[in-house]
This record gives structure tokens, C-alpha cells and sequence, in this order.
């Protein structure tokens, strides 16, 4: 299969559906002049126009509020966030308006607006530029959260969350966007609400997603040099959660880490424990770990940033101390 | 005022509009006195002729975007007062289904896209609809209420400006009634006009008696024209006055009687009545036919709500996502 990166798989899906369906437009910050902060629109405006491909005011509040108002009137918008960070600029749209509208007036309408949300860390972007917050996301019913670790899922999800008539928030990881990786051509569609069992094991389930999967596999190789054989999960959607695919790996493996980029406490990771603990008792040999960010703002120092995320090693001693 | 251009039949229309409205509102307030609806009432009685003399210039395809104050607005763009009254009860034959109530009241095939719980959010959203058009290519033109209060939220100047820069095809409608809750725009803002801030978006911005509902229409018309022409939006500011409270039983300590009884003189349906009595004094008979049959027609609404069915128990899990309610099913 030939190999793309992230940002070109995502691309891809945008032209496929933009080609597909002419209700899908996108907007956001520097995206038709500029091509987008990591190229991932460029050639767009040069397809479609530049009313369907919009660069907007720096108001992000205005943008998110207009894409539910298209929606609303019958379009498909996509919206650019530039970063996930400034989100919180335009929360109430988030939060009262799109994520609420469809039960509020009593199923009359959907709400199909994806939100954009590059997050993570990369480069020493300091505290406003480096966050993950899809845990945020998962708490506010009514929302889908995706969140791709791979250029095929990124594009996979992205067409996904185009399709779908709910509110979608897509994370996409500033790290990953120059990663390449094989992607099938054509329509290729990643289920929401499916997670994906990237490497079978029996000994401990590790979930992940995002750019932090690289760590988790990486740690299932060294695990595996020592005799332990881990099974891998890369959620793929935080919202809804694939609980029947974590439940059967838990089944199997009796053991569980979660490992994330965002703040530990709070997190997507408490989520899924609680969820086990809840429903899974018996079938746990160990207590469940969770890694994740450590809880502060993120600083600006390389010699800082770098002592702030779980690193492949705490994976495999923390497999280690519940194994055996 | 100045009606003398318009036909009998015209005026009567507008007024029939309006009268459904203070009939609506005043029913609700009662009701809710009786306690027989939950939540809170936040009535546009004292308003009425912003919402009618706007609606009366746009087309079934429009789109508005209505306010926590918007029963008005709604029954002015073709909201039935029965789904309406069934949705303030809570009711599964409401508009919602009983889950929006009083402010979240939708008619999204009327182009109602929703009163809204959130000061100022439906600025944004009839931007965003306008923008639908434009990419659609249709004619169809937004309407955007909200009040003064939200004329000092964010949300006012980043869509002002971005429908302005695109030349969207909205018209904003500032139902100016003096007080954003319990303070005075005066107190708040250092213009006295909100329509003068149409300068810094560079769009015309206008101020209009809001009791007037022929000033209003001719307002609003020349503003969809400008919107339908391609010209980008305008902003108009209606100054009007509720003369209940901002919510039902709200003590009003904020306003002086004087102030509220020197508006109520100045009232948009007891100015209407007289000066179409003036003009053309024997349709008085004709009047009250009117006044009758909407008094019949709210009492129906409350008749058809009290009788309506509450939703059933499985209904509060579904509507939260489309296709896959399962989804939405607590784990």
C-alpha cells in the first residue's frame, strides 16, 4: 500500500468528501492562504473556492457559533480550531450550542459540525499550545470525540466524523502530521465508537491512543524481549467508548494500563478504570494503572517539557509491578 | 406612528399578529402563577410589535434566531401556539418533546433555529446560517434577535464583524428594553446608542421607535433588501420596554413606577388599536372579532397542552445523538 503522511491522509479526506457531498465546507484560521499551519488544506481553496474553504477572523467564538448555525440550516461544516488550546474561546458553542441543540429541541434536528483540533505536545509551545483535552469532550454528552493515531485512521475518522450527523470533535496530534504511514485509497472509512486491537497479547492489556500509542507498542516490544506478551488497544474514539473491546482484552489479560499524553487526573484513563472496576471486578488480578500527564500547566523549557509525560519506560515498569 | 400608507386589511393583520402574542404571554404568566408550568417565564409583553413588524418582512424561507424572551418571535414567524403552550407544560406533544421548554423552543422548518439560554449565543448561529445561504446560493435572509444585554457579550462584536467582512446576507434586531436583566444599559456601556455600533463594522445601523411596528417593518424591510442584494447586514436597534418582569414574580426594584407606567402608555398594542380606530373607525366590531378568535385560539393552545401526554420515561435517553440512540444509553 503506498505511504502518506497524516497531514496528506487528512487532506485526502477532506477532498473526497468536499467532492462527495457539497453541504461539507471548511473554515478556521489561515487555512485557504496559507494552506493551514501544517499543510493540511493546502490546494483546497484552488478546488473548491474559496467560499467553501474560508479563512475567518481570529474569533473563535463567531466561527464555531456559525458552523452550528450552517449546520443548522443544512450544511456540513468543518471547522478549523488551529489549535485544540482555543477551544476554550469558544466553549459556550461547545458545550450549550452544538453539543446540546439536538436534544434540547427534541431530536428535530442534527447537528453535523466536526470540529478540528490539533493538540499535543511538539516544540516547546508552552502551556496555551500543547494541551490534550479530549477528556473535557467526553464529559459533555452529546458530543463524538475521535482521535487518530495513524495517517489511515486519520483519514479513516476524518471521513468518518464528515458522515456523521452528530457533533464531532477530531484531535488530531501536532506530532504526528509529518508521520508516514501506508493509507488505502479511495473511501476508506474508520468506524466511531470502535476501537482497534493493534497487537494481541495475554499477559496485560495496554490502552492508548494518539501519538502516545508509539509509546505503548514500543513498550510491548521491550515487555516482549522480557517474556511478557501485552495486548494493545488503540481506542481511536474517546466518545463513545469501545467498552466491549477493552471488556473482552480484560477478560483475557486480567491485567490493565492506560497510558496518555493528557493530565492523568480527570482523565480518559479514570474513565476506563472506573468503568472496569465497575464492571470487570473479577477478572482483575492487579490494580488498574493509569499514566498520564503529570498535573501541571505545560511548561516552556525542553529541560522541563521532557519531565512532564509517561515515558515508554514507566510503561513497562508498571507492567512489570502488576505482572506475576 | 404613521400607518396612513397602509390598507385596513394590512394594519389589521399586524395587529392580530401582535394580540396573539400578549394573549400568548399573558396566558403564560398566568399559568405559571398557578403553578402549572415549570422552570421560569420570561414573557415579551410590552415587545410585541419588534417581533411582528420584523417577521412581517421576511419570507417562510428565512431563518431567525430567537432569545430567552422569545415567544414573540416565534409565534411571529409562524410558531403554533398550541406546540408552544404543550412545550412550556413539559409536554411530549410540545415542540421539544418537553425536553427544551420555554427557552430552547424550536421550529427548525419554520427556520426557527432556536430561542437560546445563553445571552448573546444566537448571534453566532444566524451568522452561521446566513453563511449557509451564501454557500447555497439560495436567497434566503437571517434574522438574528438578541437584546441589549447581549450587545455587550463577545459573541455581538465577532459576529458583527465576520458577517460584515462576508457581507452575509443577516440583519441583526437589538430588542433594546432598557435593562439586561436588572441593569441599565447606561450603566454598563459608554454609547447611548447600540445601533452606533454598527459604525465600527462599517454596516448601517439604525434606531427605531420599538413600539412602533410599522417603523420596525419598514426598518427591517430595507435591511433584508440590502441582505438579499448581496449588501452584507445591517444592524437595527428597536427601543421598546417589557413592562413585566424579567422572569415571572421578578421584584423589579431596579425600575421606578413612574418609569414603568409612563411605557406603558406608550404600549405597541394599545397605540395600534387607537390609531387604526382613528383612522378607520368602524372596524371596531371587526376588533374585537379578532381579539375573540385569538382569545379562542390561546385558550385551545392551553386546552391541547393540558391535555397532552407528559414523555414517557425511555424518552430522557433518547435525542442525545442522531441515528444511534443506543449510543447514548448510561453505561
Amino acid at each position: 500500500m503506498r505511504e502518506i503522511t497524516f497531514s496528506e491522509a487528512t487532506l485526502e479526506a477532506m477532498a473526497e468528501e468536499m467532492e462527495r457531498d457539497e453541504r461539507v465546507f471548511v473554515m478556521g484560521e489561515d487555512i485557504a492562504r496559507q494552506g493551514g499551519i501544517f499543510g493540511q488544506f493546502k490546494g483546497l481553496p484552488a478546488r473548491f473556492g474559496t467560499d467553501r474553504v474560508k479563512d475567518t477572523p481570529i474569533s473563535e467564538t463567531a466561527i464555531v457559533g456559525a458552523g452550528v448555525g450552517a449546520a443548522l440550516a443544512g450544511m456540513r461544516p468543518v471547522v478549523d480550531m488551529h489549535f485544540a488550546d482555543f477551544i476554550g474561546v469558544a466553549m459556550d458553542e461547545v458545550f450549550n450550542q452544538m453539543a446540546k441543540i439536538r436534544y434540547m429541541f427534541g431530536g428535530q434536528t442534527t447537528v453535523p459540525v466536526v470540529l478540528r483540533a490539533p493538540d499535543g505536545i511538539i516544540r516547546s509551545a508552552a502551556a496555551q499550545h500543547s494541551q490534550c483535552i479530549e477528556a473535557w469532550m467526553l464529559h459533555i454528552p452529546g458530543l463524538k470525540v475521535v482521535i487518530p493515531s495513524n495517517p489511515a485512521d486519520a483519514k479513516g475518522l476524518l471521513k468518518a466524523a464528515i458522515r456523521d450527523d452528530n457533533p464531532v470533535i477530531y484531535f488530531e496530534h501536532k506530532a504526528l502530521f509529518a508521520k508516514k504511514g501506508p493509507v488505502p485509497e479511495g473511501d476508506h472509512l474508520t468506524p466511531i465508537g470502535k476501537a482497534n486491537v493493534v497487537k494481541e497479547g495475554t499477559d496485560v492489556t495496554i490502552i492508548s491512543y494518539s501519538l502516545t500509542m508509539a509509546k505503548a507498542l514500543n513498550a510491548a516490544e521491550k515487555l516482549a524481549e522480557e517474556g511478557l506478551k501485552a495486548e494493545v488497544i488503540d481506542l481511536r474514539t474517546i466518545s463513545p467508548i469501545d467498552t466491549e473491546t477493552i471488556y473482552k482484552s480484560v477478560q483475557k489479560t486480567n491485567r490493565l494500563v492506560i497510558v496518555h499524553e493528557a493530565v492523568k487526573t480527570g482523565g480518559v484513563g479514570a474513565e476506563i478504570a472506573s468503568l472496569v472496576a465497575e464492571e470487570m471486578m473479577d477478572y482483575l488480578d492487579a490494580p488498574i494503572v493509569r499514566l498520564g500527564m503529570k498535573y501541571v500547566p505545560i511548561p516552556f523549557s525542553p529541560a522541563l517539557e521532557s519531565l512532564v509525560l509517561p515515558t515508554v519506560d514507566d510503561i513497562v515498569q508498571s507492567v512489570k509491578r502488576i505482572v506475576g | 406612528m404613521d400607518v396612513n400608507k397602509y390598507n385596513q386589511e394590512t394594519i389589521l393583520k399586524f395587529y392580530k399578529e401582535m394580540f396573539r402574542i400578549r394573549t400568548f404571554d399573558n396566558m403564560a404568566a398566568k399559568l405559571f402563577s398557578q403553578g402549572f408550568l415549570a422552570g421560569n417565564i420570561h414573557t415579551c409583553v410590552g415587545q410585541e410589535a419588534t417581533a411582528v413588524g420584523t417577521c412581517q418582512a421576511l419570507k417562510p424561507g428565512d431563518f431567525i434566531t430567537a432569545t430567552h424572551r422569545g415567544h414573540g418571535q416565534c409565534l411571529a414567524k409562524g410558531g403554533d401556539p398550541k406546540l408552544m403552550m404543550a412545550e412550556l407544560f413539559g409536554k411530549a406533544s410540545g415542540y421539544c418533546g418537553g425536553k427544551g421548554g420555554s427557552m430552547h423552543i424550536a421550529d427548525i422548518g419554520l427556520g426557527i433555529l432556536g430561542a437560546n439560554g445563553i445571552v448573546g449565543a444566537g448571534i453566532p448561529l444566524a451568522a452561521g446560517s446566513a453563511l449557509a445561504s451564501r454557500i447555497k446560493g439560495t436567497d434566503e435572509v437571517s434574522v438574528c434577535f438578541f437584546g441589549d444585554g447581549s450587545s455587550n457579550q463577545g459573541t455581538f462584536h465577532e459576529s458583527l464583524n465576520m458577517a460584515s467582512a462576508w457581507k452575509l446576507p443577516v440583519v441583526f434586531v437589538c430588542e433594546n428594553n432598557l435593562y439586561a436583566v436588572s441593569v441599565s444599559f447606561q450603566r454598563v456601556s459608554n454609547v447611548e446608542y447600540i445601533a452606533d455600533r454598527a459604525v465600527a463594522y462599517g454596516i448601517p445601523g439604525a434606531i427605531v421607535d420599538g413600539n412602533d411596528v410599522f417603523a420596525v417593518y419598514e426598518a427591517v424591510e430595507q435591511a433584508v433588501e440590502r441582505a438579499r442584494a448581496g449588501e452584507g447586514p445591517t444592524l437595527i436597534e428597536c427601543r421598546t420596554y417589557r413592562q413585566r418582569g424579567h422572569y415571572e414574580g421578578d421584584p423589579m426594584v431596579y425600575r421606578s413606577k413612574e418609569e414603568m407606567a409612563g411605557w406603558k402608555m406608550r404600549c405597541p398594542i394599545t397605540l395600534l388599536r387607537s390609531e387604526l380606530l382613528r383612522i378607520y373607525p368602524a372596524c371596531d366590531v371587526k376588533l374585537l372579532h379578532i381579539e375573540a378568535e385569538v382569545s379562542k385560539e390561546i385558550e385551545e393552545a392551553v386546552d391541547f397542552a393540558k391535555n397532552a401526554p407528559y414523555p414517557e420515561k425511555g424518552d430522557v435517553l433518547t435525542d442525545v445523538y442522531a441515528m444511534d440512540n443506543k449510543r447514548c444509553v448510561c453505561r
